[in-house]
């Protein structure tokens, strides 16, 4: 049977790039059974993404951090700070909005580059340079919450980030119960896959390079298409779609956009595989590495703004172990310890897993204790994982 | 025939894409000296990570049978307890331990207290005298030659009671004395027993001191032949490695009018920035348009370092001197400064500096011009795909797909895929370091047809190469260097052996 060899062959070939699919429908499936739908109800499944919004946006700068073969430890505090600095800009100093999220969003990328410096020009191990910056941003998050202690954020537009939903069409008779808008950018997005996957393979068939059989490709877009279809249809079914998870979402594609478009991208994947042979072919290592640690800044301070928004507070001990879940969010995602693979839609997909076992135990009411060891297993199993298929 | 001590039957192994070995057979006699040849890609390396466990029983068909035995390695420790020692080019020692230390790692000797060093350095002794290796054994392995380290190897594996002595590329990297106490070793060990098995590039070695000789070509098993019969000839091992005969190594070239000067450096100097030693001294050095330049120098006369210095100085030399470029002033700060000049530079270590071998071939061949490639930042991937298509066939890369990663290509070809990059550069001036290292006759012959197609369109060529044939066979005007200064120009007529080395060892 043609079909069935050609299915099993080609997910031997891309396990690697199926695995953390398959692992989170398990995960998603099992905590669905054993809560008795709790798990895969609208409103779990919504509230689920707005938690894994600020740990996928460090997750998605993280996945490049450890492509070039560095790691950053600082973005956890850096994010918890920065959180803070927006609440005392809008609280104390009066700013308005607008103005807060393009400062805090500089001021992180500006964070960034010290590493990104001390890496790049002075050699310094990435680890060493950022544990400094983990303890520096831990102080300064003390410094700043010291007199006040919590910072009550009373702006609406800003909390709206991390707790509001974008508008529906307000008196649409059909569909009472569900979120209409939401619904059309599903299919939207639907229609725009399809489209764009049809053309990418009759483009790859004009240069008669290997496309999946017609029946598996079929299989391929009704089960994406299903996986979108039915995640609008959880989603509208509650409040829609979250600002969070449009924020997530622009951020997770302008990122795969540029990983895999665009001349940076290929820069900061050469320079991952090989930073020598990068650099006798013309790339500028330097300036990709600040490149790197620079942005990895700026979402740390999106990441604060998305937490603090959601706390509709800056806490004194905003973004504690952040740094740890977005590293495991880009481990379990796929990418390699060893530098150059790891693609940012998995670490997304990573974050997910992440967070879907945290909300998943949580609901179970697994104790804390367990739901660490748990998750340090699934972090473990997904390095193993990645180790034992690198060489097929 | 002797009773063998090793027998490979029908061994078949495949990857995605490609069949590595096909129902290849090798048989080895106890006693002897055998040597295993063929192409780049041909399965030499394949088949004996098939034999040492590497690729475990199981990933591949066929039977192997050793020592009387039928085999079924799943790793390097079962093979290496049957017997089998297979030395590597890249040495597996550690450089900041003993050479004792080294000897017994893994399998030390202990008494009730521990490691009993006392034995362990008695032995030691005894085994450094087996491979005439007369140094003290306390001696750190980082400070030994590279031939010397190769000895310990060698030691290491007799101290397990080696059955079977497998070296893969055992010259490569020894200078030629090294290289000939290395074979009186091997024919001494052969007096002790000792079974041994090269695989090799160089035809006069396996000459020299084959008793048999099995060659392979495409993953096959073409031949062997056997030196008591006469049949271990420069003409038969190259007609069949290659399956035909190749009357000439260097392609002709068609004479050409002497061009203008296109590169020249004056009074050049380069000082290494970490040690304050000098590296280069007072170069002057041009090239014309349509010319080969050969750099003849033996290892750490410094002719990487001089290609370095003027492809945009990446590891940060302190420069003094002057460049020109079409008889332009230039200043080349970065490798990128170098590529817009329209200096290339293939380097000497494909695999370390050169690929990106978790890549594939097309991303590898456009990485040196990718913003020639993009607009906006944004790369047209059906124009790279249209560009590694034209010099996957221009230079016959032989490769199931672009998009095969280049790790899963043979040596020959992957230094096609380092030369295509640097060709999309579109250079004037081609520096190429050692650029048939490690790479068979056959690609070999491919690489110099194509140098000599490059400088009839009028690029210039520095062709920087330990093997003094090449820089005979191929240049039109010889640098000699040694010791970080140029000892030596001479004229292609005027150029021979022997006074090239005499100025390469001033």
């Amino acid at each position: 049977m043609t079909f069935f060899n050609n299915a099993t062959r080609i997910f031997r070939q891309n396990i690697r790039e199926y695995g953390m699919f398959i692992a989170l429908f398990v995960i998603m499936a099992i905590f669905s059974i054993t809560t008795d739908g709790i798990f895969i109800s609208s409103r779990n499944i919504s509230n689920l993404i707005n938690q894994a919004g600020f740990i996928a946006v460090l997750g998605i700068g993280m996945t490049l951090v450890i492509v070039i073969r560095h790691i950053d430890l600082s973005v956890g505090f850096l994010a918890g700070f920065l959180g803070a600095v927006a609440a005392i800009a809008m609280v104390s100093w009066g700013w308005p909005v607008i103005v807060v999220i393009p400062f805090v969003l500089l001021l992180g990328a500006l964070a960034g580059l010290i590493p990104g410096f001390l890496v790049a020009r002075l050699k310094i191990p990435a680890f060493v340079a950022t544990l400094a910056g983990w303890l520096i941003y831990r102080g300064a998050l003390l410094v700043v919450t010291q007199s006040t202690g919590t910072i009550i954020i009373p702006n609406d537009a800003f909390n709206a980030i991390g707790n509001g939903y974008i508008p529906d069409i307000p008196r649409v008779p059909i569909f009472p119960e569900v979120h209409k808008v939401t619904l059309l950018l599903g299919i939207i997005a639907i229609i725009l896959y399809v489209f764009n996957e049809i053309r990418t393979r009759r483009n790859k068939q004009s240069y008669n390079f290997e496309v999946l059989p017609p029946d598996l490709f079929a299989l391929k877009l009704v089960f994406v298409s299903a996986l979108i279809g039915g995640l609008t249809w959880v989603l509208a079914g509650f409040n829609g779609l979250s600002w969070t998870a449009v924020i997530v979402i622009l951020v997770a594609l302008i990122y795969h956009f540029v990983t895999t478009n665009t001349v940076l991208g290929r820069h900061i994947y050469a320079v991952g595989g090989n930073p020598e042979a990068a650099k006798l072919s013309g790339v500028n290592v330097n300036r990709i590495t600040l490149v790197v640690f620079g942005q990895m800044g700026m979402l740390s301070a999106l990441s604060g703004i998305l937490f603090a928004a959601r706390l509709q507070s800056a806490t004194t001990t905003a973004g504690t172990l952040f740094e740890l879940d977005a590293i495991a969010a880009a481990f379990v995602g796929g990418v390699s310890a060893g530098g150059g693979i790891g693609k940012v839609i998995g670490s997304l997909v990573g974050a997910l897993v992440m967070i879907s076992l945290t909300s998943g135990m949580n609901l179970m009411g697994i104790d804390i204790a367990y739901q660490y060891i748990v998750r340090g297993a699934v972090l473990a199993a997904a390095v193993i994982f990645d180790v034992a298929t690198r060489n097929r | 025939m002797p009773t063998p001590i090793l027998e490979m039957q029908e061994i078949t192994k495949e990857f995605p894409g490609v069949i590595a070995l096909d129902k290849v057979t090798f048989e080895v006699a106890q006693g002897e000296i055998h040597c295993l040849v063929g192409e780049n890609g041909a399965g030499k390396s394949t088949l004996m990570k098939v034999l040492s466990g590497v690729y475990p029983y199981g990933v591949y068909s066929g039977e192997i049978i050793f020592d009387g035995l039928a085999q079924q390695f799943r790793n390097i420790k079962e093979s290496e307890k049957a017997g089998i020692a297979i030395i590597y080019q890249e040495f597996a020692l550690v450089p900041e331990m003993t050479i004792y230390e080294n000897i017994f790692l893994g399998h030390e000797i202990s008494n009730a207290f521990g490691v009993d060093w006392n034995e362990t350095i008695k032995r030691t002794n005894d085994i450094l005298k087996k491979v005439r290796l007369n140094i003290n054994p306390a001696t750190k392995v980082k400070d030994l030659g590279v031939g010397q380290q190769q000895l310990v190897e060698i030691a290491k594996a007799l101290s397990r009671e080696v059955k079977l002595l497998i070296l893969d590329e055992p010259t490569a990297a020894l200078n030629e004395e090294d290289a000939e106490n290395l074979f009186v070793l091997l024919r001494d060990l052969k007096e002790q027993g000792v079974t041994s098995v090269l695989i090799t590039h160089k035809l006069k070695e396996v000459i020299d001191i084959a008793d048999t000789v099995t060659v392979l070509r495409d993953g096959q098993t073409v031949g062997t032949l056997s030196a008591a019969n006469g049949e271990v000839t420069e003409n038969v091992l190259i007609k069949n490695m290659v399956g035909r005969e190749i009357e000439n190594i260097y392609p002709p070239r068609k004479p050409m009018e002497q061009g203008d000067i296109v590169f020249e450096v004056k009074d050049w100097n380069a000082v290494h920035p970490g040690l304050g030693r000098t590296i280069l001294k007072d170069i002057n050095f041009h090239v014309r348009k349509g010319e080969i330049v050969g750099v003849a120098g033996l290892m750490g006369s410094a002719r990487t370092e001089l290609a370095l210095s003027l492809f945009g100085n990446p590891y940060g030399y302190k420069l003094d001197g002057e460049m020109y470029m079409r008889g332009i002033r230039v200043e080349l700060n970065h490798p990128q400064d170098a590529i817009d000049e329209r200096v290339a530079y293939v380097t000497e270590d494909r695999k370390s500096t050169g690929l990106i071998l978790i890549q594939d071939v097309k991303q590898n061949i456009t990485l040196a011009n990718l913003r020639k490639l993009a607009q906006r930042g944004v790369v047209d991937r059906n124009a790279e795909i249209k560009v590694a298509t034209e010099y996957k066939q221009s230079l016959d890369i032989r490769t199931p797909s672009i998009e095969q990663k280049v790790e899963n290509l043979s040596g020959g070809n992957q230094q096609k895929v380092s030369v295509a990059k640097w060709l999309f550069a579109k250079p004037d001036v081609l520096i190429l370091d050692e650029p048939t290292r490690g790479i068979d006759v056959g690609a070999k012959y491919e690489i110099y047809s194509l140098m000599n197609e490059l400088v009839e369109q009028g690029m210039s060529i520095i062709m920087i190469s330990s093997e003094l044939p090449e820089i005979l066979g191929m240049s039109d005007r010889v640098y000699v260097v040694s010791s970080g200064r140029i000892t030596g120009e001479l004229k292609i007529e005027d150029a021979t052996q022997e006074n090239i080395m005499q100025m390469a060892t001033l």
